[in-house]
């Protein structure tokens, strides 16, 4: 039995998660349109490489990563790009981004895959491309990309820990992934090992998920063979509490290491991976197959809660039609209860970080009750899991002072909500918390781009500088050159040339001394 | 009597000779608040505040010259900052000027004429073209100043404010909504629950 560790606070709340276990992954029908987003990872956009009228396969590559953090985005099925435009996407704005819209045609054809025979026999970074170019990002709900994270820095990473907690209430999807497919998440995360050179792999997995557990479990011993016999693989059961499942609280947990402020998982040897993640790098890598499908759980205000296996870029109306989501459904969320957002309206597709959609209603979720003042009861610093002091946050953030918000570590906030959750006060305090660091980000770039400018402004005064003096003695130069041909062609003259010449000297001195001072009045325009 | 005497001035000519010292070795260049006041400042370059760019203002104001309320890209919260750092009275905008939303420059290229006159105008190089080609904002590096927009001979730059994208959206301040229903209900019934 492994000893295992706690984290500060977090919360019991309801479940809600039998509802969407009781069915098998169904396969979604193939949608009548799929709206593929050009952004549905962390960093930048991709790069569309297709245009409307374009025939696609399924698989295609329709969106090049561009810039280090980004990552490809492909066509989910065959069929025709009927535009690359701006669509409203599910993000809290309710703005729109680029995506590309796909008319299937029904025929469901693959484009020629290359699946890698022997991941062992490629290096890292080869395999890294291959995740980047298969579209490969962590499927928790951050989206990152998953080449980045199997880059190997400096520090040994000694420890891999899967990631199947699945703390939040109602989401099932990596629960149900892991019941039914077990098998290609060990593999997927031997891949994760082989590419990090980790020693150990731990699954954690809460224990309100006995069957997953118990599936891993047996998945490991099949698939002895395939993983290395002198590393070690262990499924770990973890007390169900919220925030469990959130990498910094499941490190903790695992290995009693505290991720230190600022810093990232690998600075402390640990990397972690979504199960569902390492089951798309075992379909990107073995079978050659981008990510263009993925579990979602389809519940809440529903007839029928289930996981879907699903194309990205389905519409997200067309899944909640298959789980009949009940008449007095007024909004839908993506993700869970406690750190989900409203979607800005039911049309939009699904994406890769599309783990839950809830079908909300006012009985489900009633409105909060309105915002009282804060009594500073302190409870929200009771269940903080990052050891913050919620209530000091809030006052800093309602009252924007951002400098002394970042002193109190707002960074660390993972913004789980246990603090809004228990808040006797129903106070948004994750609300609050968003606010204040997107200012502080917005900020920091304002100032960024300011040094930007004042670099380049003091440059621009050092040209204009350079070309004034440069000028000056270009034309020093070309007088003295001037001078000295006189000199040398100059031939013994007659007294009444010699006056001549003195009275034109004097003259072009004197007009050069009007000519100086002038500049000079300029030049005081200018500066005054 | 004497003995005393001799070490005070011995102390008072060796702690002198440390000063002095110091003072050579440890001497700041320039004025160190004028580098303070001008990170504070937004670096448009825009003259609007009457001097020709960010630091000869953040040298007026540290001179005792300027006021702190001249700046309008920097907006209130610049002069909040302003009026912290110098620990002086926050003061409204001065004059008529309005802070403005930011924007960018932007150049129709099918009406440039290529007269180089708002290259020259550009205070940070952020016009690229050359005599009688088209010219072009590198948009990234445009501070929104407006200064090449006068100079221009046939009106071809017109400012434009930067729309609200996913990549620059910001989380907004909570506000609690009133809940209209509630309302129409209370009116309907005439009585609250």
């Amino acid at each position: 039995m492994r000893t295992l560790y706690h984290f500060h606070g977090g919360i019991h709340p309801p479940s809600n998660k039998t509802q969407s276990t009781q069915t098998a992954i169904a396969r979604a029908p193939l949608p009548s349109l799929l709206i593929v987003p050009l952004q549905q990872h962390a960093g930048e956009t991709a790069k569309p490489v297709v245009q409307a009228g374009d025939h696609v396969l399924k698989g295609q590559l329709i969106g090049m990563p561009d810039g280090f953090v980004s990552s490809a985005v492909h066509a989910p099925t065959s069929g025709t790009i009927a535009a690359v435009d701006m669509q409203l996407i599910a993000h809290p704005s309710g703005l729109p981004n680029l995506c590309a819209t796909l008319i299937p045609d029904g025929k469901d054809e693959w484009v020629a895959l290359k699946p890698v025979d022997d991941y062992r026999s490629h290096s890292p970074a080869e395999l890294q491309q291959l995740l980047r170019m298969g579209g490969v990002v962590g499927l928790g709900g951050a989206a990152f990309p998953s080449d980045i994270k199997v880059r190997i820095g400096k520090q040994k990473i000694t420890t891999l820990i899967l990631n199947g907690a699945e703390c939040e209430p109602y989401i099932t999807c990596d629960d149900m992934l892991m019941c039914e497919r077990a098998a290609e998440i060990v593999q997927g995360a031997e891949i994760l090992r082989f590419m990090l050179d980790a020693n150990e792999v731990l699954i954690g997995v809460e224990d309100n998920k006995p069957e997953a557990i118990a599936a891993l479990q047996q998945a490991i011993t099949a698939s002895g063979p395939v993983l290395q016999q002198n590393k070690r693989y262990e499924v770990v059961a973890i007390p169900t509490i919220y925030p469990g499942g959130s990498a910094k609280q499941l490190i903790r947990v695992l290995t009693g290491l505290e991720v230190p402020s600022g810093k990232l998982p690998t600075d402390i040897g640990v990397q972690c991976f979504n199960v569902a993640t390492a089951y798309s790098v075992h379909r990107a890598l073995v079978k050659g197959e981008p990510l263009i499908s993925r579990i979602v759980t389809i519940t809440g205000n529903v007839r029928e809660a289930q996981n879907f296996e699903a194309l990205i870029g389905t519409p997200i109306a067309e899944l909640v039609a298959l789980a009949e989501a009940l008449p007095d459904t007024d909004a839908y969320i993506m993700g869970g209860p406690m750190m989900g957002f409203p979607l800005p309206a039911v049309h939009v597709p699904l994406v890769k970080a599309t783990n839950c959609i809830i079908a909300a209603s006012k009985k489900i979720f009633p409105p909060p009750p309105p915002a009282m003042p804060c009594i500073r009861c302190t409870r929200c610093v009771e269940v903080c899991p990052a050891d913050l002091q919620p209530q000091d946050l809030y006052w800093f953030a309602q009252s924007k002072e951002f400098g002394r918000a970042q002193a109190f570590s707002l960074f660390d906030c993972i913004e789980c909500g246990a603090c809004s959750y228990v808040c006797p006060s129903h106070i948004p305090l994750v609300q609050y918390y968003r606010f204040a660091k997107s200012e502080i980000r917005a900020r920091e770039h304002d100032k960024q781009l300011a040094d930007q400018a004042r670099v380049r402004h003091e440059y621009h005064e050092q040209r204009l500088e350079r070309e004034k003096r440069e000028k000056a003695e270009k034309l020093a130069a070309k007088e003295k050159a001037a001078q000295a041909a006189k000199l040398a062609s100059a031939q013994p003259l007659t007294p009444q040339q010699q006056t001549e010449q003195a009275e034109l000297a004097a003259s072009r001195a004197h007009i050069r001394q009007l000519a100086q001072s002038e500049v000079e009045h300029t030049d005081e325009g200018v500066t005054k | 009597m004497l003995s005393a005497l001799l070490v005070m001035a011995a102390i008072a000519i060796v702690l002198g000779a440390v000063l002095g010292f110091a003072a050579i070795k440890f001497r700041v260049e320039g004025n160190p608040l004028v580098d303070q006041i001008d990170a504070i400042l937004p670096q448009t370059q825009c003259g609007q505040c009457g001097f020709p760019g960010c630091k000869p203002y953040a040298t007026a104001i540290a001179d005792g010259e300027a006021d702190i309320n001249k700046c309008p890209p920097g907006g209130e919260d610049g002069i909040h900052k302003l009026a912290d750092l110098l620990g002086m009275e926050f003061k409204p905008l001065g004059g008529d000027a309005v802070s403005k939303p930011k924007s960018v420059a932007i150049i129709d290229e099918s009406t440039c004429i290529g007269c180089t006159l708002c290259i020259q105008a550009c205070p940070v190089d952020a016009i690229v073209g050359a005599a009688k080609q088209m010219h072009t904002i590198i948009a990234a590096e445009c501070t929104g100043c407006e200064l090449c927009v006068a100079p221009c001979p046939v009106d071809c730059i017109s400012m434009q404010v930067i729309e609200e994208k996913i990549s620059n959206w910001k989380w907004k301040y909570p506000v609690y909504s009133l809940n209209a229903v509630e309302a129409i209900q209370i009116a309907a019934t005439g009585t609250a629950r």
